[in-house]
C-alpha cells in the first residue's frame, strides 16, 4: 500500500533536482557558491565516473551512490536525480495534457543492440582516452548545455528587459547583463540533440533513456539485478492494461505480464494507476512458475540473450582497448592550422587553470559548460575544433571575451569531473596556462607615437611592463617568466585586427615565476607640502 | 555664525573668482555655474590623519558638504573601484574615505547617494574585494553597476580635440552632483592616475581613447563635464607597477588628501604629493591648456591642514 505513494516522492524529489539544477545553470548573479554547486552535481552518474579516472578522491565516489542504489531499488537516479530525465518528464508531462491522451504509451520492444553498441562505443572512447561519445550522449552534460545555450541567454534578454523598467522606478535590484555571443556553428549539436530530445519526451515519453543514453543502459543493465523490482502480480492482475498504458518506459507488457526493469525508470506510475494492486514492487520479485497462458513471449528471452551479448562484448573490447591507449602524450594534442601570414601567431588553444594540459584536460571535459557558466569574466567559451572533433564543444580561454580574473578559482571549484581540479588562489598565481606574445609594430605607441599602457593597466603579474620609449612615451616590455596566461593584455588591447599583444596556450600548463618587487622606500614628512 | 560664515564665503568666492579670471578660458568654464558653487579656497590639503579625519577637516574648510549638496538632490559618488584586490594594495580609493564622503552627502541633505565605477576586472568581485560596496551600504548609499553597455548613453565632446563624443553612464546624466572620488596613483600608461584620469570609469568604450591618443581622450573629456568636487585619497599611494600594483610593496603611507572643485589643480596637486610635475603627465598639461582647469598651484588659494 505504502509504494502508492512513492510516485509523489519521486515527483517531489526529482522536481527539487530540476529545479536547482536548471538554476546553477542560469545562475548569472553568481547567487550559488562554488562549494553548494560542487556538492549538489556530486551525485551525477558520468562526470563522478570522469573524475575518479582523474582524481583518487571522495569527492568522486558519487558514482558508486548510484551504483548501490540502482543495486537496491533500480533506476531511481534516472526519476530523481538526472535532470535531463526529469526534464523529459516535464515534456512527457506536458505532452499528455496538450494531446489530451489519457492513455498515452504502449508496450514496445527495446532497441538491444542500439543501446548497448552506444554504450560499449562511449566506454572504448572513454579508455582509448576520447571523452567525445560520452560528451555527446551524457545526459547531465545535454542538460548543461540546453540550459546554458538556450535558456541562460532567454533569461538574460528577460532580466535585461526588466531592468531599466525597475531602475527607472527606482528599484535597483535588477541589473542588466551582458550577454555573451555564441557562434552559431556550436550551437548546431545542443539544438539538434534538444529537438531530438522534446520529440522522442513527447510522442515516447522515455525513449532516449532506454535507446540512446550511455548512463540509462549501463544502470538498466544493473537493475536487471537489483533488489526491488517491479512485477505483475499475475494473481491479482485482471488485465486491465492500465499499467501499460501509463509506463513512459514502454517496459510493461499486461499481455505477458512481464516488466522489463532494465528499461524501467523507477517514476513508480503504474503501482498508483494499478487498481488492483496487482504491480508491486518489493524483493520478492521471483516470477512464479512459468504460467502456460497463450503465448509465453519467445521474444523477451531472446532479447535478454542479446543484450547480454552486445553487453559482454563491449566489455572485452574495453579491455583490449586499456593498454594500448592508456596514456596520450603531448604530440596527440590537435595543433590548429598554422598560417604565417596570420599576424598572431598562436599554436595552442588555453585550457583553464586547474586542466594541468590541453590532453588531461580533453580526456576528462564532457563540455556540460557549467564552467562557461559560472566564469565570471565569460573569458572561458565553448570551442567548436579549437581542440579537434575529439575536444567538440569542450570550453576554452577566449581572450576576446574576457580574461581570467587573477583570484578567481571558480571553474575548478564547480568542475564535476575533473577536467578543472581545484586550485588554491596561490598556486593559481603561480599556473601558467599560456604565454605573452608581443608584436611591436602592431603596437600604438609604435605605430601612433601615442600613449597607451593598457596591457601593462591589465597585468597582475609584472609579465607586461612599460619601459622608456621616447620623451614622454613607455612602450611594452614583456617577461615570459612571470607571465600566467591571464590574456587580460589581449583583452584590452585596443589594436584591431590583429592585436599587439596576446596569449599563446601552452600545452602542458607551467609553472611561472612570481614577479620580483622591491618595497618602495621613500621618507614621508607629513608636515610639508610639496606645492 | 551665519553673517561671519558670510563674509568668509563672499572673500573665499571673491579670491577664487579673481584668480580664476587671471587664467585665459577658466571663467568662461564655470561660468554661472561656478559662483553658484563657491567655496572658501581653490584647494585643501591635508596630511598626516586617516582618511575620514582627513576629509572632516578638509570639507570643513571648504565650508562643509553643502557648499556643494543641496538638500534634495540626488548624488553620484565615482570612485577608483577598477581592481579586484583589497584596500590594502592601494589600487582602489579607500573604502573608509569613500563611506565617509557619503555620510557628509547625506548629512547634506541629499536625497539618495548613487556610487558605481565601469570596473577593469569583474565588477560584483571589485565592489566586494574592495570593501567600497560594504562601506557604501553602511553609509545608507547605494551602489549600482557600471558593467552593461545598456546603461551608458550617447553624449558628445564639442571641446574635444581628438575625442568627440563618449557613451556616458546614465548615472552621470541623471543625477544633480557629480563627487569624484579617485585614488592617487602610478600609471603604466598614463604616467598618473588622479581626477581626470578617473573619469574613464564613467564611459564605456576605453579601448578607443587607448587607440586614438590616450593623453588628449583623457583631457578632451575633461571638457565635457566637471565634477562638483574631486577628493584625491592619497593615503596608501601605489608609487610602482600601477594601476593595478603587484603587492603591498608599491604602496607609501602618504596620509595625504586633496580636495578641490578643479580637476587639474586637484591633479596638480596629486602629481606634487607623488613626486613628479604636472607640466610632465600629458593629460594634466593638455587639461590646463584646453582650460578645463589651473595646474599653476603657486596662484591659488590653497589651505594647508596637518593633522
Amino acid at each position: 500500500m505504502l509504494t502508492r505513494h512513492l510516485k509523489t516522492v519521486r515527483v517531489v524529489v526529482s522536481l527539487f533536482f530540476l529545479i536547482v539544477a536548471a538554476l546553477i545553470f542560469i545562475d548569472f548573479r553568481q547567487e550559488f557558491s562554488e562549494s553548494f554547486i560542487s556538492s549538489f552535481l556530486f551525485l551525477q552518474f558520468a562526470p563522478s565516473v570522469v573524475k575518479i579516472l582523474q582524481v583518487l578522491s571522495l569527492s568522486a565516489v558519487g558514482f558508486i551512490l548510484i551504483l548501490i542504489l540502482t543495486a537496491l531499488f533500480g533506476r531511481v537516479y534516472c526519476s530523481t536525480i538526472c535532470p535531463l530525465g526529469i526534464f523529459q518528464d516535464v515534456v512527457s508531462w506536458l505532452s499528455v495534457r496538450l494531446r489530451r491522451k489519457k492513455w498515452p504509451y504502449k508496450y514496445a520492444k527495446p532497441y538491444n543492440i542500439l543501446r548497448y553498441s552506444l554504450l560499449g562505443l562511449t566506454v572504448v572512447f572513454l579508455i582509448s582516452g576520447s571523452i567525445l561519445i560520452l560528451n555527446l550522449l551524457d545526459p547531465y552534460s545535454n542538460f548543461g548545455r540546453f540550459f546554458t545555450y538556450f535558456a541562460k541567454p532567454l533569461v538574460l534578454e528577460v532580466n535585461n528587459w526588466l531592468s531599466p523598467i525597475l531602475t527607472s522606478r527606482g528599484i535597483y535590484a535588477v541589473f542588466p547583463v551582458s550577454i555573451p555571443a555564441i557562434r552559431w556553428e556550436i550551437l548546431i549539436y545542443p539544438a539538434v540533440m534538444l529537438a531530438l530530445i522534446l520529440w522522442l519526451s513527447y510522442r515516447y515519453g522515455r525513449l532516449y533513456c532506454n535507446t540512446v543514453c550511455p548512463v540509462g543502459t549501463l544502470l538498466g543493465y544493473l537493475s536487471k539485478f537489483s533488489l526491488f523490482r517491479i512485477y505483475i502480480d499475475e494473481k491479482s492482475c485482471t488485465s486491465c492494461g492500465r499499467c501499460d498504458r501509463i509506463c513512459k518506459s514502454s517496459c510493461m507488457s499486461f499481455r505477458d505480464g512481464e516488466v522489463d526493469f532494465s528499461r524501467c525508470v523507477a517514476c513508480y506510475n503504474c503501482l498508483k494507476i494499478c487498481p488492483d494492486n496487482a504491480v508491486k514492487y518489493s524483493v520478492n520479485h521471483r516470477k512464479p512458475l512459468p504460467v502456460s497462458s497463450e503465448t509465453v513471449a519467445p521474444g523477451p528471452a531472446k532479447a535478454t540473450d542479446e543484450s547480454k551479448r552486445s553487453f559482454l562484448m563491449s566489455f572485452l573490447i574495453l579491455l583490449f582497448g586499456i593498454n594500448r591507449f592508456s596514456k596520450a602524450s603531448v604530440d596527440d594534442i590537435p595543433t590548429p592550422e598554422q598560417d604565417t601570414t596570420i599576424p598572431e601567431i598562436k599554436n595552442y588553444p588555453v585550457t583553464p587553470p586547474g586542466s594541468a594540459s590541453i590532453s588531461s584536460f580533453n580526456k576528462a571535459c564532457t563540455a556540460c559548460t557549467l564552467c562557461v557558466s559560472v566564469c565570471p569574466t565569460h573569458v572561458l567559451q565553448p570551442s567548436l575544433l579549437e581542440y579537434g572533433v575529439s575536444g567538440l564543444l569542450q570550453p576554452h580561454m577566449d581572450f576576446h571575451a574576457g580574461f581570467c580574473n587573477f583570484d578567481c578559482t571558480s571553474c575548478g571549484e564547480v568542475c564535476p569531473t575533473g577536467a578543472i581540479l581545484p586550485l588554491t588562489q596561490d598556486k593559481k598565481h603561480v599556473t601558467q596556462i599560456g604565454v605573452v606574445r608581443f608584436e611591436k609594430e602592431n603596437c600604438v605607441v609604435y605605430t601612433d607615437k601615442t600613449s597607451c599602457g593598457a596591457c601593462s593597466e591589465h597585468c597582475p603579474t609584472r609579465a607586461c611592463d612599460m619601459v622608456p620609449y621616447t620623451d614622454e612615451l613607455t612602450i611594452p616590455e614583456i617577461n615570459e617568466a612571470t607571465c600566467v596566461g591571464c590574456g587580460a593584455c589581449e583583452y584590452i588591447c585596443p589594436t584591431r585586427p590583429y592585436r599587439a599583444i596576446y596569449v599563446d596556450g601552452n600545452p602542458r600548463h607551467e609553472i611561472a615565476d612570481r614577479p620580483e618587487t622591491e618595497r618602495v622606500d621613500r621618507e614621508v614628512d607629513f608636515e610639508e607640502f610639496p606645492f | 555664525m551665519k553673517r561671519r560664515e558670510f563674509i568668509r564665503k563672499s572673500v573665499g568666492a571673491g579670491f577664487v573668482t579673481g584668480a580664476a579670471l587671471s587664467f585665459t578660458g577658466y571663467n568662461k568654464l564655470f561660468g554661472a555655474e561656478f559662483s553658484e558653487k563657491s567655496s572658501a579656497y581653490d584647494l585643501v590639503a591635508v596630511r598626516g590623519g586617516e582618511p575620514e579625519e582627513m576629509f572632516d577637516r578638509a570639507i570643513e574648510a571648504m565650508g562643509g558638504m553643502k557648499t556643494y549638496v543641496k538638500a534634495g538632490q540626488s548624488v553620484l559618488v565615482k570612485p577608483n573601484i577598477g581592481w579586484d584586490v583589497i584596500p590594502e594594495r592601494g589600487a582602489n580609493t579607500n573604502p573608509g574615505l569613500v563611506k565617509r564622503v557619503v555620510e557628509h552627502c547625506f548629512q547634506a541633505g541629499a536625497r539618495e547617494v548613487l556610487v558605481f565605477d565601469h570596473t577593469c576586472d569583474n565588477w560584483r568581485r571589485s565592489y566586494q574585494n574592495s570593501g567600497i560596496e560594504a562601506a557604501v551600504n553602511e553609509a545608507g548609499g547605494r551602489i549600482l553597476p557600471g558593467n552593461d553597455q545598456s546603461l551608458y548613453r550617447d553624449v558628445t565632446v564639442p571641446r574635444g580635440k581628438k575625442l568627440k563624443e563618449a557613451m556616458v553612464h546614465e548615472l552621470v546624466l541623471d543625477t544633480d552632483v557629480f563627487i569624484n572620488i579617485p585614488v592617487l596613483k602610478h600609471h603604466g600608461g598614463a604616467q598618473l592616475t588622479i581626477s581626470l584620469k578617473n573619469l574613464m570609469g564613467i564611459i564605456w568604450d576605453r579601448r578607443w581613447w587607448h587607440r586614438n591618443d590616450l593623453q588628449q581622450c583623457i583631457a578632451d573629456f575633461g571638457t565635457y563635464r566637471k565634477p562638483d568636487l574631486n577628493i584625491v585619497d592619497a593615503y596608501r599611494v601605489m608609487m610602482q607597477n600601477g594601476p593595478r600594483g603587484v603587492s603591498e610593496d608599491d604602496i607609501v603611507m602618504m596620509k595625504s588628501l586633496i580636495i578641490s572643485p578643479d580637476m587639474v589643480a586637484a591633479d596638480a596637486a596629486g602629481a606634487r604629493l607623488f613626486g613628479s610635475s604636472p607640466e610632465q603627465v600629458g593629460h594634466i598639461r593638455i587639461a590646463h591648456e584646453l582650460g578645463v582647469g589651473n595646474m599653476d598651484l603657486e596662484s591659488q588659494s590653497i589651505h594647508r591642514i596637518v593633522v
